[in-house]
């Protein structure tokens, strides 16, 4: 296993402050490995988007960080000279700003709204490179600008566009073309494939694979498709209610679900294969963040919920040796778990 | 509520549709350039579609965005009307204008429940005004309106009535938004997207919904969606729309078992699909062609790895493959009766 490039430790975010707080994110650990895609899945609210903006404090009022640390490990050798790690929650604006973008560079989920409409695609690139590059003529911005679009699958000429003269697919592939122009270590992908079309996503993720073997960045995959994810991703962390609340590698989060949020989860997308048969998806709904029920947030919806799941919250623990850990009272030791999530690795 | 979403039923439906689509086309007209004589051409946004929807049996209508399955799910609902075709209703023609006549038959529920509700009334008031505009709920209208919750499984009904569209979560909303389409008590229901808004966890619970007033009420649903998977879960029949035509229809499970246009199998290769044990290779790159000046002959065209010359020049025929299985395709002609035919019709105003 590589070492880790971006470490998130005991994260905690709230909404607003006091006693009419939100607990956006509590209490978040994450690992994200050089090289490698994470996978991080939950349902609407659930704290995915909230996690990742917080850890590279792009967080909007009124979300306050309460708790927490986040780890960036430079590259060895690096001209930036930095050995030790960066915790970016204590970073100054200077510190960040040499960070965000040439080391860490998001993909938001709404191509339209994240590109200026009135700018050129090509200015808005040149921007970018001026900023950051400044040793590099206008000449040469132009080239490399044409180099990243080329690199999306998107031809040089395209620079003269506006943003409304592409498609929804071209305008992320712009998005990406433009965070990978630093040659960032990490990449932050929120939702980026959500609004498109399938054919268009599938298009879109080949290149993202394909691009990341090339060069060597780690991604942290935002996505409510679980079904995508476990085709995608290396490690799968699953998000409820503001909780980490399981994390596998990817195909043994598929196969062998321990938890019983997980489990419901993949029983939410219908199949494309074999024989039909009648899914129930999970009972109820996602919680209200501001009357979370009492102990674990999920027992209400929960077919296995026992006494003490409505007392006290399990905290995410490691199974032994498997390299995964879930929060979930059933995996305490002290009770048979459930033949559903005790299936075998694979 | 168990929905017997796999039971086995017969492949071709003996009994007449209850609503039926005849070769539907609807152009949208756009102002191009501007000056005093801006030239209007029309967007083809749906041309040709036939389908029948028949009693007890749901057929989804999958396609990308653009492809034109919301204007068939309009046209059918008459919010709109067809500049050619026909829609029929038990096999007479559709009576024209909207007469409620025609709404009580035919509903529609729409995809997004936090547009759909009116903010500002409780939940009694949406279910009970359909109740009263159309004459139905003789004497005791809250209990008309609470067997209708009952029937969506918003239970206790009594709660659910007293409140406003926000005290709900969004599968709760929809589940209101299709009480309100049953209310009177209609033979066709016209699902546009309806669980597309929703959280993946509750998505299955609203689709066994619809999946049981099939079996119980024998509705015959138009389910219209971009989820190939949740179509082959839900529906009878799939039907595929690309650039506002029909390319294929068939039984659910033959349609993604055993695709027969190049475009559906385009779709099924891209879908997500865990159980894949390496990414799938796409036959087809590229995006939809625009409407206002779509490729001759077959739409796919320009993006199909099987093109033909008379791909380029002939709109294909629809080709029957299988019993209840049809793709307008080239390929499934034989090569002796590739033959070109006139031109195509050039739309004009209304």
């Amino acid at each position: 296993m590589s070492e880790p490039v971006l470490e998130v430790r005991g994260l905690s975010v709230d909404y607003g402050y006091g006693d009419d707080a939100v607990h956006a994110v509590v209490d978040c650990d994450l690992t994200l490995r050089r090289g490698q895609v994470l996978g991080l899945a939950g349902e609407s609210g659930s704290g995915k988007t909230t996690t990742a903006m917080a850890a590279i404090r792009l967080l909007r009022s009124p979300g306050v960080i309460t708790a927490g640390q986040v780890l960036f490990h430079p590259r060895p050798g690096s001209p930036q000279g930095r050995a030790r790690p960066v915790d970016l929650l204590e970073a100054d604006e200077e510190e960040l700003r040499s960070l965000r973008w040439s080391e860490i560079s998001v993909v938001l989920q709404s191509a339209l709204n994240a590109l200026h409409p009135v700018i050129r695609i090509g200015a808005q690139f040149d921007d970018l490179l001026q900023a950051h590059r400044p040793s590099l003529s206008p000449g040469q911005r132009l080239e490399r600008a044409a180099e990243l679009l080329e690199m999306v699958g998107m031809s040089g000429d395209r620079l003269g566009c506006y943003p409304h003269q592409l498609s929804g697919g071209m305008r992320q592939r712009v998005m990406i073309a433009m965070a990978l122009a630093l040659e960032p270590q990490v990449m932050i992908l929120d939702e980026p494939t959500t609004a498109l079309d399938v054919v268009t996503q599938r298009e879109i993720l080949e290149e993202l694979m394909g691009l990341r073997d090339r060069l060597g960045f780690a991604a942290l995959f935002i996505t409510h498709d679980l079904s995508l994810l476990v085709e995608l991703a290396d490690e799968i962390a699953v998000m409820y209610a503001g909780r980490l609340v399981e994390r596998a590698p990817a195909a043994s989060l598929f196969r062998a679900p321990r938890l019983p949020y997980t489990y419901g989860l993949l029983h939410c997308f219908p199949p494309m294969h074999g024989a039909r048969s009648s899914m129930e998806g999970i009972p109820g709904s996602p919680p209200n963040l501001r009357e979370l029920p009492s102990g674990c947030s999920f027992h209400p919806r929960c077919a296995w919920a026992m006494p003490i799941c409505r007392q006290k919250t399990p905290r995410l623990r490691d199974l032994n040796g498997s390299g995964r850990a879930v929060a979930c009272w059933l995996h305490s030791g002290e009770v048979a778990v459930p033949a559903e999530l005790a299936r075998a690795e694979l | 509520m168990r929905a017997a979403a796999a039971t086995a039923r017969p492949a071709v439906p003996a009994q007449v549709p209850v609503l039926e689509a005849r070769e539907l086309t609807r152009y949208f007209w756009l102002r191009q350039g501007r000056g005093l004589l801006p030239r209007r051409s029309p967007v083809h946004a749906v041309e040709g579609v036939s389908l029948r929807l028949c009693a007890g049996r749901v057929t989804a209508l999958v396609g990308e965005s653009g492809s034109g399955k919301t204007t068939v799910a309009r046209l059918l609902a008459r919010i709109i009307r067809p500049d050619s075709g026909q829609v029929l209703l038990d096999g007479r023609p559709a009576p024209s204008g909207r007469p409620r006549a025609y709404a009580a038959q035919v509903q529609m529920v729409f995809q997004d429940p936090f547009a759909s509700l009116n903010p500002v009334h409780r939940i009694r008031h949406h279910l009970a005004r359909p109740l009263q505009i159309h004459h139905l709920a003789k004497g005791n209208v809250d209990a008309a309106v609470e067997d209708l919750l009952r029937r969506v499984a918003l239970e206790p009904p009594a709660d659910f009535s007293a409140k406003f569209p926000d005290e709900l979560s969004g599968g709760q909303r929809q589940r209101v938004a299709i009480a309100r389409a049953l209310a009177v008590q209609p033979r066709a229901l016209i699902a546009d997207e309806p669980v597309s808004m929703l959280d993946v966890s509750i998505r299955l619970g609203v689709l066994n919904l619809l999946a049981g007033l099939r079996e119980r009420e024998r509705l015959a649903i138009l389910y219209v969606t971009h989820d190939l998977a949740s179509a082959r879960y839900l529906a009878d029949t799939i039907v595929v729309m690309y650039a506002g035509q029909l390319v294929e229809t068939a039984p659910s499970t033959s349609l993604t078992d055993s695709p027969q246009h190049p475009y559906t199998q385009l779709l099924v290769s891209a879908a997500p699909d865990p159980d894949r044990v390496r990414p799938p290779a796409l036959r087809a790159r590229g995006a939809p062609p625009s409407l206002l000046a779509p490729p001759s002959g077959c739409r796919f065209h320009p993006r199909c790895p099987h093109v033909m010359e008379i791909c380029r020049s002939t709109p294909p025929p629809n080709v029957s493959v299988a019993p209840g299985h049809s793709a307008a395709c080239w390929l499934h002609v034989a090569p002796a009766q590739r033959r070109v035919s006139g031109k195509p019709s050039v739309p004009k105003e209304r």
